[in-house]
Parts: C-alpha cells; structure tokens; sequence
C-alpha cells in the first residue's frame, strides 16, 4: 500500500499519514499467523523455484518494528498539534494525546486486534524513570529546599489524608449502597484511596509546563508530587498485604510508619550515593569526553532500579540522584556533554510522556470495564473534595510557620493542580486479582480522565482569571546573581546578630562544607576552588558570545552602552602619557601587531570542532578547551567591542586575561608569575585598537619584547607598578615572538 | 511563657513597637541579645560585634557592621553620616527592616516595605552617601563577595562589576552615546534593577517566637 502524498479529501496530511501508518501496524499484526513462504527450508529441494529477489519476512523484525512505529506515531502527534494552533492553545497537549490513544485504542480493536495495554513493567521500569531523572535532575533546588517543609507537609500529610478521607467514606457509601457494591470491605476500600490520592508528577508537569505559573506554585505543587511517591508506596503495600489477610493490627501500623521513614530516606540515600558516584567518575572523563552523558544517565537509572530492588521509592532515589550529581557533574563535563544531556533528557522525557497519555488512551478502550454510576461518581466528587479540604486545612498550620504566607488564590491553584494520573492507574493494574479490580480500574481511569481533561483543560482559563502571577520570563541577571549572594551573607550576618540558628545559618554550614570538602574530591581541577558567582559570570559571558556570534554581528551596534560609558575618567596622575620617540612608536605598533596575529593564528587553528588535546597542552597545565573557544569567542567579542575606543584612554578596560603558548619553546621566563596556578606564560590580549594608544599594556609588552634591545625607560617601568597589583604587570612577561 | 509577663520597660516598649513593628516578646529577646553583645551596657559599639563567631567568616561583615551604625538607617529623614554607638532604639529599627510583611497589607504599604527594604540595601553599597553607587563601589561590593577566593577573585571581580555595570546602565538608560558618561546607580534605577527580584518576600528573616507565643496565649 502506497503512502498517498496528497491529503485525504479534508484530512491535514499528517494525519492521513498517521492513519495509513496505524493501518499498516494493524494489518502487519495480523498478518504474522500466516504462513510465511519461501525463507525456510534449504535442503528440501522438492521442485526448483525461481531465486526470490524479494521476500517478506515481518517476524524476526516484527517488536522493534511496532515499537519504533508506536514511537513515531506518538512523535508525529506532537508535531501535528502545533500545525493546528488554536486547538493546543485552549486544551493541554496531554489531552489531546489521550484522545489520540482513545482513537487508536478503537480502531485497533475495531479491526479485531488486541491491543496493548499500558502494562505496569513497561510503564514502571521504561516510560517513568526517563521524566522523573528529567525533572529531578533540572529541578530548581533553591526554591526546593527554602519551601521543603511545606512540600513534605502537603505530601505526607495531605496524601494520607486523602487516602484514609477518600477510604472511609467510600466504604461509607458501599455500605449504604448495598447491592454490588456491599461487598467491598474496608480495606479494599483503603487501598483504593490509597491508589487515588496520589499527585501524579507526569500529569502535573504535563499541565503546568504549559501554563507558565510562579516559580513558587509550581514547586509546591510539583515538589509534592514528587515526595508523595514514598507514601503512596508504603501505603500500596500495606493495604494489598493485608487486605488478603483482612485485619489490620496496631503492631502493622506501627510497622508501616517504619517502613516509610525507611523506604522514603532509604530512597534518598541510595540515590545520594549513586549521585555521589557518578560525580566522581565525571571527575576523571576530561579525556573520553564522548561518553560521560551516559554516565550520568547509567548511574541515575541505577539508582533507580537499586531502589526498586529493595522496596524503596525510586522516585525519591531518582531525584536525589540528580540533585547531587548535577552541581559536580556540570563543573567537571565539557560544554558539548551539558549540551547532550540537556537535549537527551528532555527528548526522552517527552517520548516517555506522549507515549504515556497515548497508551493510557489506548488502555482505556482495550480494559475491561466495569461501570457503576454510585462508586464512579462518588470517587470524582470525593477526590475534588477531600482535595480542597486537606490544602486548606493543611495551609493554614502551615501559614503558621511560614515567612511569605500561602493567600487564598495560591491555595486555589494547589488544590486545582492536584491531578492524577498514569501512576494511579499502573497501581490499579498492579493488583492482584481482586474482585473489585475491574470496578477500582474503571473509578481510576475515570478520575485521571477528569482530572487530566476538566482540571487541565480549566486550569489555564482560570489562572488568567484570577491573575495569579506567572513565570518571569527573562534570564536571571548577573545583577540579580550578586545580589541573591549579597543577601544570602547579609541573612547569615543578621541571624548572627540575632543569636539563632535560622535556616540561612544552616544553609552557610552547608555551603562552607561543601566547599571545603566535598567540591574538592569530586570536583576536576582548578574548577573545584571557583566560587559559585564567578561560574555564573563564565556561563553568562559564554551565552552572550555565543549569540553574538550566532547572530554575526561583528560590529558594534552604534548608541549600544559599551565600556567607556562607565568607566570613570580618571584624572591624569601628573605624567600619564609617557614620553616615547615616533620612531619607538612606530617599533611598538609594529611588534604588537604581529603579537596579535600571531595569537588570532592560533586561534584559528582551534576553530575546528574537535576534541584533540592541544600538542602544547601538556607543557603547562591543563586548559580546557571549553575555555580555549569560550575566550576566543570572548576575546572576538571584546575587540568588535571596543572598535571605537576613542584615543587618550588611560585605564584599560578590564578585558579578561586570555592565555595562549607562545609559539617557542618555552624557555624558563624570567619572571614568574606568583600567585595564580595557572600557566605564567601568557600574554595578555591586546585590543586591536588602531592608533597605538600608549597605554600602560602595550608598554608593558613592548618593554619585554624588545629587553633585549634598546633599553626601555626605566620610568616606564616604575610607572607601570604604581596603583596596578603587580600580579598584572607580571602577566604580559611573556616575550612574544622573539 | 510566664516569665515574660514581667518586662521591665513596658512604657519604652509600646513606643519601640509602634515604630518597628515588633511584637512585645520580640522586642524582649532582641533586648536580651542587645544586652549580651553590649556586655549589660546601653550602648555597642563596632568591636562589640566582634565578639559573634559567626559574622567572623562572612565576607560581607565590615558592610554588615557599618549598616548598624549608618544613620540613613535610622528612619530619620535626611540624615547621613555613621554613629559610633548605637542604643536599643537604633539596633531594633535597623532589624526591623528584616521584618517579613504582614499578610494583610495591601499593595500600597507592600511597596512601602518593598522600598524600605530596598533602600536599606542601597545604602549597604553606597559608602560615601551621595546617593548613588559608583563603579568603584560596585566593585567593592563584589570584590567582597568574592574576597575568599584570593586573587582570581580579585581579577575577575572587576570584570563581573563591569558587566553588572554595563547592564544596569542598558536598562536604566537604553541607548547612551559615546562621550555620555554613567554617573552611578541611583536608587530608582536600583528599584529598577531589581523590580524582579522579590525583594520583600527575600529579604525576611523569622524572628524568634514570632507565631508561637500567639498559640500559647
């Protein structure tokens, strides 16, 4: 069957491509009972058969053919949601992908197949861990940590007042509604309330990605989807154990609480010390740099299954793996592995989500169902209920301790967002056969359709509506960078003042301990010592160069603020521009250029994209050539910079300090540069300034390069040395090309 | 909690609290803190702060002292200068700028906070009080910030306050020609600067017994 290329009457062409692609799926699924001809069977020659040019063989192909198909399907759904504008505007993708699974769901049976289920194998081990590492390893930590007792208030408390709320009083009603429903114990009924009262993550990002809530919204309702998974385990489990055995003891309940402190920080520190591991082995990946993604990627899956193995919370493990190794793992990848971390995550993340809603859709139809308006309706009612009534409960203890209190409208939106999903539904499979299990299935999918499709579909309108605020779009400033430290000491300072021990002392003692400690083991290199405000400044630096260089903008855009805007004009010290014969000059000018292109030859020679060690890289120390290119960039940027640079500029712009081999051998210099422990050997880049400035660098440079002609002035030398540290008059020592 | 029933200087209390804002229990414990870093006097000095282990190892401390003594932090309209000791009255209305706002504020009096709080941190960075902080008084703030990392610090300190510089001067004045020349940063281009920066929900620190004593009477 030939793909059309044309669309179908009115169908978008995406789609019709998608609907031939399902039908080929189909047809080729049942195609597999018959008997395939011609591949088997070599030595029975009974009668000679022309040589087959061309065979069909589906089966030896045939599960990573329909997985592969499966994917693109999903894939191609994504993409064909945003040709049609206005439809992912007003309803949440994750919605559509449902319908989209629901639509498949019905064709595949419709056409007698038997279609695969969201089984819980696939879901648990395969589709779940991809999102949750997503979102643990790019998790905001800082808005983490200052909320963490409401999140873990929210989730442990609000989660088991859900279950037992939504238990007791679904038992309530089974025994007032008699009939069918009589049967169903109360224990049943628990471990019901217990699969239902979770927040699921994947909806909740699904839903919130889109809406673009405040930071701090968004991590209480988030956050709490995470750490619920520790409670939903326990109580999964101790609800199945015993609803088995039918009687619960005090001694279990006592057990219970056990087994959650143990499975919720068991799971953390199996996810620390994965973290840990693979932090440490980035440390030593600066030569094989092709593979530490997958490092990161192999430790976290690890981590998760070590946790599965004993019981524990994955989730918790998962999350607690990214967050540990996040911080050591940046400083020590090269730039490209950031990249492809970053980009393989989120892709896996969204394969994984899409998958998700699809099978979820397609389950939907194939499950069996067993439907009773009474229960059904009830759980619905319930889950909003008991919802609204545990955040608002639970809000107003927790506004009691709280410095920026929870208003209204915030209590509003965390009690909507509460949405839920695949999880929920994976557990309901998850039981064993219980005669109530169609019936919990069929309340299940139904709330998670409710939630997925009422709540998340309403939520955006809503959000507009009460104008609750949004995401701040732009980047954080360096600006904002200083003064989020500035107040951070300044906090610790006052709590010092005040004489207790608040959150911003404790949060210091960590980062002095991690500091000391901790950065130096796992991190690689001179990175280890880099304060956090001057790696932001680096990252900054790159971006912007980065894009002034996407942008190939190579001069300076007229009325832009530049350096010279701000740099105070520095009266003249008596003799500033010191005294050099034109001929000099002339020398001057002329050595420096050369100088320059000499280094810009060298720059080239490292625009090539590849990851060979530099020959000269292991005479001095280590540079990475993360830094190389960064300042290669930088230094392009600073020199369209400053073309305009009007002449009698007495200080020099602080252009950073890029070091690159001189070209000679390098003989043992004269002067040694102290303190720093990076190369002595640099020289400092000239600005490509065009009349020579006789500024107090190129003075520096000239002096040197020609030491071993005509005698420089003294007075040059000593009016080099006053007010400049002479860390930086030692640094333009090198010789040059000599 | 009985033994606060018994404060001595009730009359001089309901003044301090109506000028700070501080509860009656609050203004207790911070007394009784005042007392001890003043060793049981009136006044403290600069060396009396010395004696808090904890400031020790901040990078900032210098900065943080000063900002007790500064009389711009006083609430007094118009006065500048520093003091070299400072009585009860004076420590408790420099702390009340950590005080986190109340709920119920309207939008009004949170940007009174907002302000407030933001000036407090304005004059933390302008040393020389002619209202607006410099490029070099810029530096030295994050020169401090970073002054525990030796001299790499010191070097790229310069270039992270010139960028800072370069940005706060791009959005306060757009485009600036080449001989212009930026004076500094005033205050309402740091209002500017920081208009994202929650200054009001950031800028708090909990207060001992703030919550709990309502709960035990």
């Amino acid at each position: 069957m030939a793909l059309s290329c044309q669309p179908l009457g009115s169908f978008p062409p995406r789609l019709s491509v998608c609907v031939l692609l399902i039908v080929f799926v189909a047809a080729a699924s049942a195609s597999h009972d018959a008997p395939q001809d011609g591949t088997h069977d070599p030595t029975n020659v009974t009668h000679k058969k022309g040589f087959p040019v061309l065979l069909f063989n589906y089966d030896h192909v045939r599960t990573p053919f329909e997985i592969s198909l499966w994917i693109l399907l999903a894939l191609l759904m994504k993409l064909g949601f945003h040709v049609i504008p206005r439809v992912s505007q007003v309803v949440p993708e994750s919605c559509l992908l449902i319908v989209v699974g629901l639509l498949v769901g019905g064709f595949i049976k419709a056409i007698g197949e038997k279609a695969p289920a969201l089984d819980d194998t696939l879901f648990f081990l395969y589709l779940l861990p991809p999102i949750i590492l997503d979102a643990g390893y790019f998790l905001p930590v800082r808005p983490f940590t200052e909320n963490v007792g409401t999140i873990l208030v929210f989730a442990v408390v609000g989660t088991l007042w859900n279950a037992f709320f939504m238990g007791g009083v679904m038992y309530g009603v089974c025994q007032l509604e008699g009939g069918q429903l009589a049967s169903v114990d109360l224990l049943s009924c628990l471990l019901f309330g217990s699969i239902v009262s979770a927040v699921d993550p994947v909806a909740v990002l699904a839903v919130f990605e889109e809406i673009h809530i405040n930071e701090l919204l968004h991590i209480l309702v988030f956050g709490e989807s995470l750490l619920n998974d520790a409670v939903t385990v326990v109580l999964y489990h101790l609800f199945k154990e015993f609803s088995a055995v039918g009687t619960v003891t005090v001694l279990d309940g006592v057990l219970a609480v056990v087994c959650f402190f143990v499975v919720s920080l068991g799971g953390l520190l199996v996810g620390a010390i994965y973290g840990v591991l693979g932090a440490f082995t980035s440390r030593f990946t600066s030569h094989t740099r092709v593979i530490e993604p997958l490092f990161v990627f192999l430790y976290s899956y690890m981590a998760y299954l070590s946790a599965e193995v004993f019981h524990l919370s994955g989730i918790m493990s998962l999350i607690a793996c990214g967050v540990t190794m996040r911080p050591y793992v940046e400083a020590n990848v090269s730039h490209k592995s950031y990249t492809t971390i970053k980009y393989f995550l989120k892709m896996w993340s969204s394969v994984s989500e899409t998958l998700i809603f699809i099978f979820l859709g397609v389950s939907t139809v194939a499950g069996p169902h067993a439907w009773n308006w009474t229960f059904v309706v009830v759980t619905v009612v319930l889950c909003l209920v008991s919802r609204v009534m545990g955040v608002i409960g639970l809000t107003y203890v927790i506004n009691k301790f709280r410095i920026v209190k929870l208003t209204k409208k915030d209590q509003f939106i965390v009690a909507y967002g509460g949405l839920r999903g695949a999880i929920a539904y994976s557990l309901g499979f998850l039981l064993p056969d219980h005669p109530m299990k169609t019936l919990f299935l069929t309340a299940i999918i139904t709330v998670v359709f409710f939630t997925v499709f009422v709540q998340g579909m309403t939520i955006r309108p809503l959000v507009e509506l009460l104008a609750v605020k949004k995401k701040k779009e732009t980047r954080r400033s360096i600006n904002e960078e200083i003064h989020t430290q500035f107040l951070d000491h300044l906090l610790t300072g006052i709590e010092g003042v005040c004489g207790h021990y608040g959150h911003h002392h404790w949060k210091d003692k960590l980062n002095r301990f991690n500091k000391t400690y901790v950065k130096r083991w796992l991190i690689a290199g001179e990175r280890s010592m880099e304060p956090q405000l001057i790696s932001f400044y680096n990252k900054m630096e790159m971006r912007q160069a980065m894009m002034m260089v996407e942008s190939g903008s190579s001069a300076k855009l007229p009325g832009l603020i530049s350096m010279q805007n701000i740099q105070p004009k520095v009266e003249s010290r008596g003799r500033t521009i010191p005294k050099i014969s034109k001929g000099r000059e002339e020398e001057i000018r002329r050595i420096l250029r050369s100088n320059l292109q000499q280094t810009k030859q060298r720059l080239r020679s490292y625009s090539r994209h590849d990851l060979f060690a530099d020959p000269f890289e292991d005479m001095n120390e280590n540079l990475s050539e993360m830094r190389f290119r960064k300042q290669r960039v930088e230094m392009e940027r600073r020199m369209s910079h400053y073309l305009t640079v009007p002449a009698n500029r007495q200080e020099t712009p602080p252009v950073r300090r890029v070091r690159f081999e001189s070209g000679e051998t390098l003989a043992p210099r004269a002067r040694n540069v102290g303190p720093y422990s990076s190369p002595a050997d640099a020289i400092s880049v000239l600005e490509e300034s065009p009349p020579l400035r006789p500024n107090r660098r190129s003075d520096g440079g000239a002096r040197r390069s020609t030491e071993h002609g005509a005698q420089a002035t003294d007075d040059d030398d000593a009016e080099e040395e006053t007010g400049e540290p002479p860390t930086q008059a030692r640094r333009v020592s090198d010789p040059g090309p000599n | 909690m009985g033994a606060l029933n018994s404060l001595p200087d009730e009359p001089q209390y309901v003044g301090l609290a109506e000028k700070t804002g501080f509860s009656f229990e609050q203004i207790g414990i911070l007394h009784k803190r005042f007392k001890q870093l003043s060793n049981n006097g009136e006044t403290l000095r600069r060396e009396d702060f010395n004696t808090i282990p904890d400031l020790l190892c901040n990078p900032i401390r210098s900065e943080i002292i000063e900002a007790f003594f500064d009389r711009r932090n006083f609430r007094q309209t118009d006065a500048v200068g520093t003091v070299h000791e400072i009585g009860f009255g004076e420590f408790l209305l420099v702390m009340s700028h950590f005080r986190p706002p109340s709920i119920r504020l309207d939008d009004e009096q949170k940007e009174v906070i907002r302000t407030e709080k933001l000036r407090f941190l304005f004059n933390m960075h302008d040393t020389d009080n002619d209202g607006t902080i410099t490029l070099e008084e810029y530096r030295h703030v994050v020169e401090e910030l970073l002054s525990r990392s030796g001299a790499l610090g010191k070097e790229t300190a310069k270039g992270i306050a010139d960028a800072a510089m370069l940005e706060v001067a791009s959005i306060s004045m757009g485009h600036m020609e080449p001989d212009e020349f930026y004076e500094g940063i005033t205050f309402e281009h740091f209002n500017k600067l920081l208009k994202e920066f929650e200054v009001e929900s950031r800028m708090n620190i909990r207060f001992m017994n703030m919550d709990t004593t309502t709960l035990c009477k």
